[in-house]
């Protein structure tokens, strides 16, 4: 029961020595697909962009892992670039909305009456348009490119995170050393910094998480749309856009990118679970 | 003697820790339940009561597992029942009466449908029986309109009315034997002996044998034939009610005897003191309330006076506006009308207005220490932060400081680095007292510092109070529901009642009869270790009770 | 407050953010860099004919103005024609209505009960093998991408197998087989995209009835089982479960989007995806308002369902 002198490493020691083979697998994974995102250039056997033969799907073979896509570039270089574009593109979303949702919920939450009952109505009224109809919305006025799309998911997932995260400090807020803290004569800020946060910190990642994959099927499916990452860059979902009619010859070309995201997006749920449960946290009702 | 109806033998419960290590949290226990007897299990947090009542029923909560050991209801083994069996035995035979009744009930369903549900689903009775049968019972717990509580829901009834209710309920299939599980503990002082004496009268009428499980000796000494003592899942003592209340033969059965609540033999009369110079803090006139423009009022012209190195105690029950006096004083909220002043010089209203120094002297102890203080936060910072704060140190010198500020709440000085979870209710406790003590404060508004307390650790608080009021001269608002603690402690009191002090000055002229009903009618509900205290006291509450609505 | 106010209070809430969600579609969608005529005329644009196509379509009038007159129109139904091919929008959305509608409600009668079936199978015994099976595979289940489902179903049924068709087209000669022939695929994979969540929800949900104080005290009173589960915790659980299943059947929103235009099924989704590929402003507008408008509506039935399942509110002190 007693830890003495609990540290940052000990606790993630800890931690580590609580991952059940399964959890433990899926984080090996996701960390081993960052790695590939970060060192696509140098991984990938071939340029994303090389038409490699006349052959559309052309099967799985020596010199192309995969097999070739309906242009004839190598499957296996195009996934790995793939996986660069997605989780990079979804990273800088999910931080964004992060950073922008969690210090205006907190913000909300610490001074509380008039400034939240707006920010919160506001918010509401923004989370009542279905996500998917405001970035069709926008994309329709301004069209597709990586600048609109980073802006309007991480707006669309801010909303989410305010929430989550406004609800997260207003049962910090109400406890009794946070009253502590007001009666002592502390600022907000300090507040906020040294009795919330730390208090939130856990939930907060496990939401970081859940917003994460959000992002990720969120790009892919406006790829698949053709309304998401405009050729020739392209990300998984683009690829099985792309690949569609591989399916009609036989070749599995289009289920490489699917399922990729969909592994991707297990193994962040399956961690963030493991999170939860082994903190006891509870996340605010999801939306 | 005649046949036990109830043999209990060996009982082990554990529970599982991560690792799938088992821990017992009772351990072997035994005991007999004569027909038409009361039981008492008595212990503190902890100490497996609620456990053992439950597995009587042969019901664990989740998490925890019977691992060893009978219990023979009858002739009936209880644990070797399949589940529909059980579901008969419990509805019929066993029944259970919950400590909060307000979360007990089900919100979905009327209290009729509640009360008569398993004698009916049963076909033990018809509707219309077990609805004159609710009524009957209705009238002899002496609910208010018993034609037709029963119709209501349950968030429409009060709680000592539904905690009354839900003997009803246990009482309807003329249970063998009733299990009471801390029945009274959720009410306020004032209610409490009512329903007490009206379970008393119940289990008595009807002759039923029963399982009563309290932290509270001097309440159950009035029900109970034997008492059973526990402590960490293991019995400690076993006897009659007199022998144990009178000859107690454990070290800590004689510990529970002495920190019970029982009001002092005598009242003596604080030491006056020189009202020539000014007092610490004054509350002049104070309106005060909730809402937008105050409209729901908690507080009404209050005034009082607190002089340095002085306690003085705040009694009321919940919504007296004990509580919110408190906050007052500290800066919390503020007042509609009326002013405090520190020292002679007017307070502003609010926190954000209050110079760091105002704030210094008035610190705030708060009643939970498990959330009063960060889990987050090792007490070393949590302990450092106001001597930061208020007095300028820097983190090395308040470190310095904070061990020896442990020392002197008795906690050992390693403890700074530990974080709040990792402690014991009594040291958080501690820590909570420490934090105000770090600010070098004149006064400190105690709210109900001791109350989530077990008995025992509660005197330590108190004791540790009265040193730390000795060495440093320290002044207490102690508030709190518990008029036999505060007549020990102060030297003031305060009585409140819907917001307003219906009785105010040294504890011997508030205390000391002739005095003001409602005071009475707290004192009246003091519990007395003699086993006619109970009927007494019922009596005179009426009469008293009639007197104040009468006003 | 009683109940009717309560409901009151929610309806005019409710028409509030139908007001404030018109507002957005309109202005957002008419912020383009240029505007509507630059939008119609593409290359051809010449100072002229940008002022025609102006005083056509309206667009000199200041944009209050404009949205009044497209928000009375949209109500009164006349939803304005094409840029693209000046064809009526109205005709065209009618048909594909009652097709998206077609195909969401098929999922809706298919997925909310078993999903409600699925998550009290789950809650029963937590931690058992049913609980564990069914967790699991919804923890995948919401990992899947919208299309995921869809491409692996065709793989197997259409492509592999042949016994169903890949493509959704619809003919006006079909009788109700072959409706039912065509809406298999999309309907199973819209089921499997929005039932994930809803199991998931419904056995939190009824986990949390089923670890109140109530329910131990149900269980020592002697409830037998069944009546345990549909008598005491069903009820207790059911505003939230409506909650769960509202927000969920806005998952329908998205997820119809991408399986039209996955199986190249005439419905409302694929329209709008078409439109804003084509910046087909008026059809945009048509489409967003229609599905925002479900979207709310949704919303607002569950709250209020969720509050008349609560005693508290239906029986004051």
């Amino acid at each position: 029961m007693i830890v003495e002198n609990r540290t940052w490493t000990g606790e993630l020691r800890e931690a580590v020595s609580d991952l059940t083979p399964g959890v433990a697998l899926c984080v090996v994974f996701l960390i081993t697909m960052f790695f590939v995102a970060m060192f696509a250039p140098w991984i990938a056997p071939y340029n994303e962009a090389a038409i490699l033969t006349n052959e559309s799907f052309s099967p799985p073979n020596a010199e192309m892992w995969l097999g070739s896509d309906y242009l004839g570039r190598d499957v296996l270089s195009r996934l790995i670039y793939g996986v660069r574009v997605t989780l990079s593109l979804s990273l800088i979303i999910t931080l964004l909305s992060f950073f922008s949702g969690v210090g205006l919920g907190f913000l909300a939450a610490a001074f509380g009456g008039r400034t939240d009952m707006w920010m919160s109505r506001i918010n509401d009224a923004m989370l009542s348009f279905p996500s998917l109809m405001l970035a069709l919305i926008v994309i329709n006025s301004l069209g597709s490119s990586f600048v609109v799309l980073v802006f309007t998911l991480a707006f669309i997932d801010m909303t989410r995170v305010f929430r989550v995260a406004r609800a997260l400090a207003v049962n910090i807020m109400v406890m009794d050393y946070v009253e502590a803290a007001v009666v002592r004569g502390e600022g907000k800020g300090w507040i906020v910094w040294h009795e919330v946060l730390p208090n939130t910190l856990t939930p907060l990642a496990a939401e970081f998480g859940i917003r994460f994959t959000y992002a990720i099927l969120f790009i892919s499916a406006l790829s698949f749309l053709g309304l998401g990452v405009q050729p020739p860059q392209s990300d998984l979902g683009v690829m099985v856009k792309e690949n569609m009619q591989a399916l009609l010859y036989g070749e599995y070309t289009t289920l490489y990118p699917a399922f990729g995201i969909a592994f991707i997006a297990i193994s962040m749920n399956v961690f963030v679970d493991w999170l939860l449960q082994r903190s006891n946290a509870k996340l605010p009702d999801e939306i | 003697m005649s046949e036990p109806l109830l043999k209990v033998r060996n009982l082990d419960v554990s529970v599982y820790d991560k690792k799938g290590k088992p821990f017992k949290i009772v351990d072997g226990i035994s005991f007999d339940v004569q027909p038409g007897e009361v039981i008492a299990l008595i212990g503190e947090s902890g100490s497996g009561k609620t456990t053992i009542s439950l597995g009587c029923m042969g019901y664990t909560r989740p998490g925890c597992h019977i691992t060893n050991g009978t219990v023979d209801l009858g002739g009936t083994q209880v644990l070797d029942q399949s589940l529909p069996k059980l579901q008969e035995l419990r509805g019929k035979d066993i029944t259970y009466v919950a400590q909060s009744a307000a979360a007990s009930f089900n919100g979905a369903m009327t209290i009729d449908a509640q009360v008569t549900e398993i004698p009916v689903i049963t076909g033990a009775m018809s509707r219309e029986d077990a609805l004159a049968k609710a009524a009957r019972l209705y009238n002899d717990l002496e609910l208010p309109d018993p034609d037709n509580i029963g119709k209501r829901y349950p968030h429409q009834v009060s709680g000592g009315q539904l905690q009354r209710l839900m003997a009803a309920m246990a009482m309807i299939s003329g249970p063998r034997l009733l299990i009471l599980d801390e029945p009274t503990t959720a009410l306020d002082v004032t209610t409490q002996i009512e329903v007490l004496a009206s379970f008393k009268k119940l289990i008595k009428d009807n002759d039923t044998a029963a399982i009563y499980v309290t932290h509270d000796l001097s309440l159950v000494a009035q029900v109970a034939d034997h008492i059973l003592v526990l402590k960490d899942g293991q019995m400690v003592e076993y006897g009659t009610t007199d022998q144990i209340i009178s000859d107690p033969q454990h070290d800590y059965t004689k510990a529970l005897m002495a920190a019970a609540h029982l009001m002092p033999d005598e009242i003596h009369a604080p030491p006056i003191t020189t009202t020539e110079e000014t007092p610490l803090l004054q509350v002049k006139n104070v309106t005060a309330g909730y809402g937008a423009k105050q409209e729901i009022i908690a507080l009404r012209d209050i005034d009082l006076t607190i002089h340095a190195g002085e306690t003085v105690g705040v009694i009321g029950e919940s919504g007296s506006g004990k509580t919110t006096l408190g906050r007052l004083i500290s800066g919390l909220m503020g007042a509609k009308n009326g002013s405090v002043h520190l020292n002679g010089q007017q307070l502003a209203q609010s926190v954000g207005q209050r110079s760091r120094d105002e704030l210094r002297q008035i610190q705030f102890a708060f009643q939970m220490a498990d959330v009063a203080l960060n889990p987050r936060q090792k007490l070393n910072k949590i302990l450092s932060r106001p001597m930061m704060f208020y007095r300028g140190l820097s983190q090395s010198e308040a470190t310095k400081e904070v061990a020896r500020l442990l020392e002197r709440v008795d906690l050992p000085t390693e403890f700074a680095w530990r974080f709040p979870p990792e402690l014991s209710g009594g040291q958080r406790q501690r820590v909570n007292l420490a934090r105000a003590l770090a600010a070098e404060p004149k006064l400190i508004i105690c709210d109900e510092i001791t109350s989530a307390l077990d008995t025992i650790v509660a005197q330590q608080i108190l004791d540790l109070l009265e040193d730390l009021q000795d060495e440093l001269g320290l002044s207490y608002m102690f508030i709190t529901h518990d008029i036999a603690t505060v007549s020990k402690i102060s030297e003031q009191i305060a009585v409140m009642r819907h917001g307003r002090i219906v009785a105010q000055g040294s504890v011997d002229q508030v205390l000391t009869p002739p005095c003001h009903d409602y005071t009475q009618l707290l004192l009246n509900s003091v519990p007395e270790m003699r086993t006619d205290w109970l009927d007494e006291a019922v009596v005179e509450r009426r009469k008293l009770v009639a007197a104040l609505d009468g006003n | 407050m009683s109940l009717w106010e309560i409901v009151r209070h929610r309806l005019v809430l409710g028409v509030g953010t139908l007001l404030f969600v018109s507002v957005l579609v309109f202005v957002g969608t008419e912020i383009l860099p240029g505007d509507v005529a630059h939008a119609i005329l593409g290359q051809n644009a010449t100072p002229e004919l940008l002022d025609q196509v102006r005083e056509r379509l309206g667009l000199n009038e200041p944009l209050h103005v404009r949205y009044f007159v497209w928000l009375t129109n949209f109500v009164s139904g006349d939803f304005g024609a094409s840029l693209a091919n000046g064809a009526d929008i109205g005709t065209e959305v009618g048909r594909r209505a009652s097709n998206t509608l077609l195909l969401a409600l098929s999922t809706a009668v298919i997925a909310v009960p078993l999903a409600i079936a699925l998550g009290l199978a789950a809650a029963v015994k937590p931690g058992g093998l049913v609980d564990r099976a069914i967790t699991s595979t919804s923890l995948m289940l919401i990992s899947f991408p919208d299309f995921l489902v869809a491409v692996v179903l065709v793989t197997i049924f259409a492509i592999k197998l042949r016994w169903l068709p890949a493509i959704a087209s619809i003919r006006p000669s079909y009788d109700v087989f072959d409706w039912i022939r065509v809406l298999i695929l999309p309907v199973t994979a819209l089921t499997f995209t929005i039932l994930a969540h809803m199991v998931r929800m419904t056995r939190s949900a009824v986990l949390n009835v089923l670890s109140s104080p109530a329910i131990e005290m149900a269980i020592l009173k002697g409830v037998p089982r069944r009546r345990l589960l549909l008598r005491h915790a069903l009820p207790n659980a059911l505003g939230p479960i409506v909650n769960v299943v509202a927000l969920n059947l806005a998952y329908l929103i998205s997820g119809v989007v991408v399986i039209e235009t996955l199986f190249n099924f005439p419905g409302l989704g694929r329209y709008m995806v078409e439109a804003v590929t084509n910046r087909d402003v008026p059809i945009v507008q048509t489409c967003a308002m229609i599905f925002c408008s479900f979207y709310v509506l949704l919303n607002m039935t569950a709250d209020i369902l969720s509050i008349m399942a609560n005693p508290r509110v239906r029986y004051k002190k």
